[in-house]
């Protein structure tokens, strides 16, 4: 065999990187695991940390005292009432879970089309579902009024024979959403196992002992790898499912009432692409974020990553914007003086600023990313990507709040909210952004294994013994 | 432990039980073409380790496809029985009650927690087959090797060859890894 002559290149991958790295393009391998790990095992978190750490928590706390004052007194303390009896709650309750499905998109559906430049941000990415879902999953549950009963959510055998409907969205709502949590934190696990042993390698003492214990013992051969890469394939496969069912099961809650504006077999698809329209917002908003703090993520973060971004913002908006407009065109077209009532309510009744704001945010807004210049801008982004979210809080609000007329005008009545419903709003951003610190502080916030995946000279042909091209990227 | 240093002399001072030789690769692309000629020499029980996965190794190592999908499908059915039978048992069989005019036995209105808790089972089963297919365990004698702890999750290509082939011998199989250019070659020792 040719061995010898075929083998002596060890120079190869440190002459292409040495300059490269200095020049921001392409990082070696081990500049990979430095400077993700470097973030993670560095002693001195920085003061803005703190600062901020500190905020969100505080908010998080104020939450909780919210919550055991709501079990105190009651759902009274805010500001629904009858006909709007799902109010603030339901509301972040759709927002929050809608914020999830960016990074399941992310992690499993690009994943599939094999996207290479989604290794930046799909551990960010998927991060943020987990929290997202976590301040989703709240609000039902507080919301029910009887939390001991809780439980009976559950098909738990009792003395009272009794089982859950499940023939009620409702109950589709909790295993849709359980199912969903379970499965992100599990995907997320999963590719973080041959990170945590690079940071297992790289520690010592006890932290060495944890990441050695959260790495499964990952020794990194390929009897490992064959498997790891099924199980993370076949988890991509399921999930890609997940990030259109779980909003279709969410929009059921209102779809498959008898409510005027809500029962409307559109409302699948148009949550569907809200979610993923406001989940690619908040990556933004967060990328951006990280970005700025953390220098050493921007060789990973690049502008072409935000470029993508910015156009799957586009692409869901108008997706989004189509739908307003033909929510209304079905309205006038169904020839039913109820349900054109509600539309016409909604942009031209008492909560018409509201839905002046969602379209404005969402359907305006995102025709900005038509400009590469403004794509690439992250100012531009930075605010856009705001104002995404704000508008698709406001997109729920509108939805849920449009009860406020319903059948027979003698019980309609204004929702007003209190100071609680902003109070459990504000509470839920600090709880998700509680997590979102705590995760930027000790869990490496780029997948290392996987940006390595894809640089160059991991190609095993890079080196020119074959032709270069036709390497698929992902595996 | 004894700390094995790089080169000939650990190979000569290998202790009793030995787990199999250990060689370092200097890239993707070496490790791949090593692999294959490691695989073309006869030897079956040896492990190639990257710090990602390295596309083409399995065809190099001679690999089997991963057996874990069957595992999933297994789950996967177990979730959608599972959850056809829950419903169906409590809605028709032991609370019959009729909501919103919908049968007793409604598929339709089945279809959401069926999906949902297929899924669960799919997930829940890969990860958990997951940790049994990779062998997990969390001592093993390639992190004996300080190369191997140092870099074989940064930026090391590892190739281990187990004692347990047949055609395994100290001496012989150091050095045809030294041949096919593999460096720090050293013997691991049994845990």
């Amino acid at each position: 065999m040719g061995n010898g002559t075929e083998h002596v290149n060890p120079t190869t991958e440190t002459a292409k990187s040495a300059p490269a790295a200095a020049s921001n393009g392409n990082p070696s391998f081990h500049d990979v695991s430095a400077t993700i790990s470097g973030i993670v095992e560095r002693r001195d978190t920085p003061l803005w940390w703190w600062i901020a750490f500190g905020i969100s928590a505080t908010m998080t706390l104020g939450l909780l005292v919210q919550i055991a004052w709501l079990f105190w007194t009651g759902i009274g303390i805010w500001g629904n009432n009858i006909p709007v009896g799902w109010g603030f709650p339901i509301v972040n309750f759709v927002f929050w879970v809608g914020i999830g499905h960016a990074g399941t998109l992310i992690s499993a559906i690009l994943f599939l089309l094999r996207q290479r430049w989604r290794t930046s941000i799909n551990r960010f990415a998927e991060a943020m579902t987990i929290f997202a879902v976590i301040c989703a999953g709240l609000f039902p549950a507080i919301h029910v009024g009887r939390v001991w009963a809780i439980y009976w959510m559950f098909p738990l055998p009792n003395q009272m024979e009794m089982w859950p409907n499940f023939r009620s969205a409702l109950m589709w709502d909790v295993f849709a959403v359980g199912t969903y949590f379970t499965a992100s934190v599990l995907f997320w696990y999963t590719g973080l196992v041959p990170d945590w042993a690079t940071l297992r390698d790289r520690a010592r003492g006890w932290r060495q002992k944890v990441y050695g214990i959260l790495a499964l013992g990952w020794r990194g051969g390929n009897r490992q790898w064959k498997h790891y890469e099924m199980a993370y394939l076949l988890l991509a496969g399921v999930a890609t499912p997940l990030v259109l069912s779980v909003h279709s099961v969410v929009s059921t809650d209102f779809a498959t009432s008898m409510v005027f504006g809500w029962h409307s077999t559109i409302f699948p698809p148009y949550f569907v692409a809200g979610a993923i329209f406001s989940g690619f917002g908040m990556v933004t908003t967060l990328a951006i974020l990280a970005r700025a703090l953390y220098p050493p993520v921007r060789d990973f973060m690049t502008l072409d990553t935000f470029d993508k971004m910015a156009k799957i913002l586009m692409l869901t908006g108008m997706m989004v914007g189509y739908a307003y407009i033909i929510e209304f065109f079905t309205a006038w077209y169904s020839g039913n003086e109820y349900e054109q009532y509600v539309f016409i309510n909604r942009a031209f009744g008492p909560y018409a600023v509201s839905y002046w704001i969602m379209f404005a945010c969402n359907v305006i807004v995102p025709q900005l990313f038509w400009s590469k210049k403004l794509r690439r801008s992250l100012p531009v982004l930075f605010i856009a990507s705001i104002l995404v979210n704000v508008g698709m809080w406001f997109e729920r609000f509108v939805i849920v709040i449009s009860l406020h007329r319903d059948f027979l005008p003698s019980s309609w009545e204004m929702f007003k909210p209190t100071a609680f419903d902003i109070g459990f709003l504000a509470g839920s951003f600090g709880l998700f952004l509680t997590l979102f610190l705590l995760f930027l502080r000790f869990v490496p916030m780029v997948a290392m294994a996987e940006v390595k995946g894809v640089l160059p000279q991991a190609d095993p042909h890079a080196n020119g013994h074959h032709d270069r091209g036709g390497k698929e990227g992902g595996r | 432990m004894s700390a094995t240093t790089s080169g000939r002399a650990a190979v000569e001072t290998g202790a009793a039980r030995v787990h199999g030789a250990l060689a370092r690769f200097s890239g993707p692309g070496e490790l791949l073409r090593a692999a294959e000629e490691v695989r073309d020499a006869g030897y079956r029980e040896f492990d190639c380790h990257s710090p990602f996965p390295i596309h083409g190794m399995d065809a190099a190592m001679g690999e089997k496809r991963s057996r874990l999908s069957w595992f999933v499908a297994a789950c996967a059915l177990f979730g959608f029985a599972g959850a056809v039978a829950l419903q169906t048992w409590t809605s028709v069989d032991a609370l019959p009650v009729v909501v919103a005019g919908k049968p007793f036995f409604s598929h339709v209105a089945f279809f959401p927690i069926t999906f949902a808790l297929t899924v669960l089972c799919s997930v829940v089963g890969a990860v958990v087959g997951l940790t049994f297919f990779i062998r997990q365990q969390y001592t093993h004698p390639v992190f004996h090797s300080d190369s191997f702890s140092a870099s074989g999750s940064d930026d090391g290509f590892f190739i281990s060859v187990l004692a347990v082939d047949g055609m395994f011998d100290r001496e012989a199989t150091a050095a045809f890894l030294r041949e096919i250019g593999g460096t720090n070659v050293e013997l691991l020792e049994e845990t």
